[in-house]
């Protein structure tokens, strides 16, 4: 009787307790893991250079994330210098970072490097440029499908059955640039498609607006029958365009170019300088930069082990489209 | 019968109408008055860097901050403009930070002696970051709009040529009065030519090199204006470009000695048209980018041996407290 009665008091108790726990919520068990897991990791960019659109975006969103969850975000400057993008890698390996971000501004110098920073236990994430050795992420921009997005463009503008001459000039970037290689084998695959297209002039302007201008202006003096234009980058081939709306045929000539999708972009694409910009959206790229930054610091696999790509979404910009919202400021992401 | 001189100018002048009338015969549209004008237009940047390099140059220095000071004050004074100060203000701002710079550069070498070339790239240097870390943040500057003389002297033109071309000659002529027609520019030449002899002859050498640091700073200055008006902006990355060498090029290439004393401002002009007439030619083959390279500095190379043929360093020059630069 007396058993009994203890009995029922205890289930009691425990049915209550139940009760009582399941109004208090859930702890959620798989949290712990991940803060703990970031906090106080120590993450280093190197870009080409701060100070432009691209890098100034990515490293806006790149220090919020790194703020809010407790790691540190690091950035070495080299200021459009290989040579102190090198040391600066140099000395990282001996530092040894959890994870190294990496911009790199061609395909070859930093690629020993970042295998060295990989074999020293340091992960590594390359950014927007590849190089030739892949590490342990590549977050950015499929150049090759940009270039053929670019060139397939042109060729609906000027090739077979548009009635227009078919002369293309090719503005190159940076010639040893990831960008600029893929770019330029897609649009040497597309142009030798279609017998139409004749390119008339294949000159590097080094991301230089006035470079790119000159080189425009004596492409025109050559053949004032030009039909379009493609580039490797939008802050570089609004010379071209100026050069060209200079020369009065802003409507004649179609300019073709990609870029992050700032505000600066779309501003060209309203003043006529620019037709068509492939955009592969800084913001979207800094959000995926992120999330690849916290699963390289979690992922218990070793530095170099496993290697993936992230092409992040491209967009297409024409004066049609755009609205006020299109594109991007850097005021937005900070 | 005494042998014809041969002398540098003549060199490259006959070079530069060789190549015009090879690429006149071969290129189709080459001589059209279009062309011609857009190779002109192409370096008259260069050209007025060029003028300020050969004045300096002349007084046996040399100014590798130029790059650096056109950059600097341009960009500083775009980003003032973008915040909201009048134009004009922000210009007088401008040409006072060049102003510093060249006073900077002048003291260090006049008073303190040290080698101009070391001088010039450190100062270039310490501008250049400075100006990335206190005076603006993006590297490339917007031109205001609206600022209707601006935009004229960029895309505007006086009796059909267009006005970064009127500026360069204009530049080029109040040069060539200094230098020729001034007590300032007879000093020039003389401190150039034996700076000891100079001074002893009561000239006030040191006074002299500061002028000409500041002249150069200013005419850098003055070549960033009509660049960010014919571009629209200020690209900081210019900076890092071969451009400093592409100014010495002209300068060395048109027969001005590195030695000193020599040259004038029509050796700028005949290596302007020469750099102007190789870059045109180039463009219109489609040369690739690194043969472009290789050919400039190959020809840079050329003119240098050339120089230093022409004007060997004797017992005089080699006796300068200044030394070689």
């Amino acid at each position: 009787m007396k058993f009994r009665t203890i009995l029922a008091a205890g289930l009691m108790a425990l049915g209550l307790a139940g009760a009582a726990h399941a109004d208090d919520g859930l702890d959620n068990p798989s949290r712990n893991p991940f803060y703990d897991g970031l906090k106080g990791k120590r993450v280093v960019f190197i870009p080409l250079a701060m100070g432009f659109d691209l890098t100034e975006g990515w490293a806006a969103i790149m220090r919020k994330q790194a703020a809010d969850l407790g790691y540190t975000l690091e950035i070495r400057d080299p200021n459009w210098s290989t040579d102190a993008g090198t040391r600066a890698l140099t000395a990282l390996i001996a530092e040894k970072p959890d994870l190294i971000i990496a911009h790199n501004p061609d395909v070859q110098s930093y690629a020993r490097l970042l295998k060295r920073a990989m074999d020293a236990g340091i992960k590594v994430v390359q950014l927007n440029l590849e190089s030739v050795v892949p590490t342990d992420a590549y977050v950015g921009a499929d150049w090759s499908r940009v270039g053929y997005i670019e060139s397939d463009a042109l060729v609906k503008q000027c090739g077979t059955g548009s009635g227009k001459s078919g002369k293309i000039a090719i503005i190159r970037g940076q010639p040893t640039a990831a960008s600029d290689l893929y770019e330029l084998y897609a649009y040497k695959q597309t142009f030798a498609k279609d017998p139409a297209i004749k390119i008339v002039s294949e000159q590097a302007a080094q991301y230089d607006p006035a470079k790119a201008r000159a080189i425009m202006e004596t492409v025109l003096q050559q053949h004032p029958d030009l039909c379009g234009v493609v580039g490797n980058w939008d802050n570089q081939d609004v010379g071209a365009g100026a050069a060209i709306q200079a020369a009065g045929k802003a409507n004649d000539v179609y300019v073709v170019t990609s870029g992050g999708g700032n505000q600066i972009g779309c501003d060209n694409i309203q003043k006529g300088l620019l037709d068509l910009i492939i955009s592969y959206d800084v913001p979207l790229q800094g959000n995926a930069i992120n999330q690849q930054i916290v699963q390289t610091l979690l992922s218990p696999a070793k530095a170099g082990e496993s290697k993936t790509s992230y092409y992040t979404p491209l967009t297409l910009l024409t004066k049609d489209n755009i609205g006020p919202r299109t594109c991007w400021s850097l005021d937005q992401l900070k | 019968m005494a042998k014809a001189r041969l002398s540098q100018e003549g060199v490259v002048f006959a070079l530069a109408v060789a190549l015009f009338v090879v690429f006149a015969a071969t290129l189709n549209n080459f001589l059209t008055a279009g062309n011609l004008i857009a190779l002109v237009r192409s370096v008259s940047i260069l050209g007025i860097l060029g003028l300020g390099m050969g004045l300096v140059v002349i007084g046996r220095g040399i100014d590798l901050a130029m790059v650096a000071t056109m950059v600097v004050s341009l960009s500083w004074v775009l980003s003032m403009a973008q915040a909201g100060m009048p134009f004009d203000t922000a210009l007088v701002y401008g040409a006072l930070l060049a102003l510093v710079i060249g006073l900077g550069s002048g003291i260090l070498i006049a008073y303190a002696d040290i080698p101009a070339i070391f001088t010039t790239l450190a100062m270039g240097l310490v501008m250049y970051g400075s100006g990335r870390a206190f005076l603006f943040q993006i590297d490339v500057q917007n031109s205001p709009a609206g600022v209707d003389w601006f935009d004229f002297l960029g895309r505007g033109a006086f009796l059909g040529l267009p006005m970064p071309i009127v500026a360069f000659a204009v530049l080029a002529a109040l040069v060539a009065l200094v230098l020729m027609r001034t007590r300032f520019g007879r000093f020039v030449y003389a401190a150039g030519d034996n700076a000891l002899a100079a001074r002893i002859t009561g000239l006030p050498l040191r006074p002299l090199i500061v002028a000409q640091y500041v002249i150069s700073a200013l005419i850098a200055f003055l070549a960033g204006v009509v660049m960010a008006a014919a571009v629209s902006g200020m690209s900081t990355r210019v900076y890092n470009s071969t451009m400093i060498y592409d100014v010495l090029l002209v300068v060395v290439l048109g027969g001005i000695s590195l030695s000193g004393g020599r040259g004038s401002v029509r050796n700028v002009l005949v290596g302007t048209l020469l750099v102007g007439v190789l870059l045109n030619g180039m463009t219109i083959l489609d040369i690739t980018y690194t043969t472009q390279n290789l050919i400039k500095s190959l020809i840079l190379l050329l003119a240098i041996t050339v120089d230093s043929f022409i004007n060997p360093r004797d017992e005089q020059t080699s006796q300068q407290s200044q030394g070689d630069i």
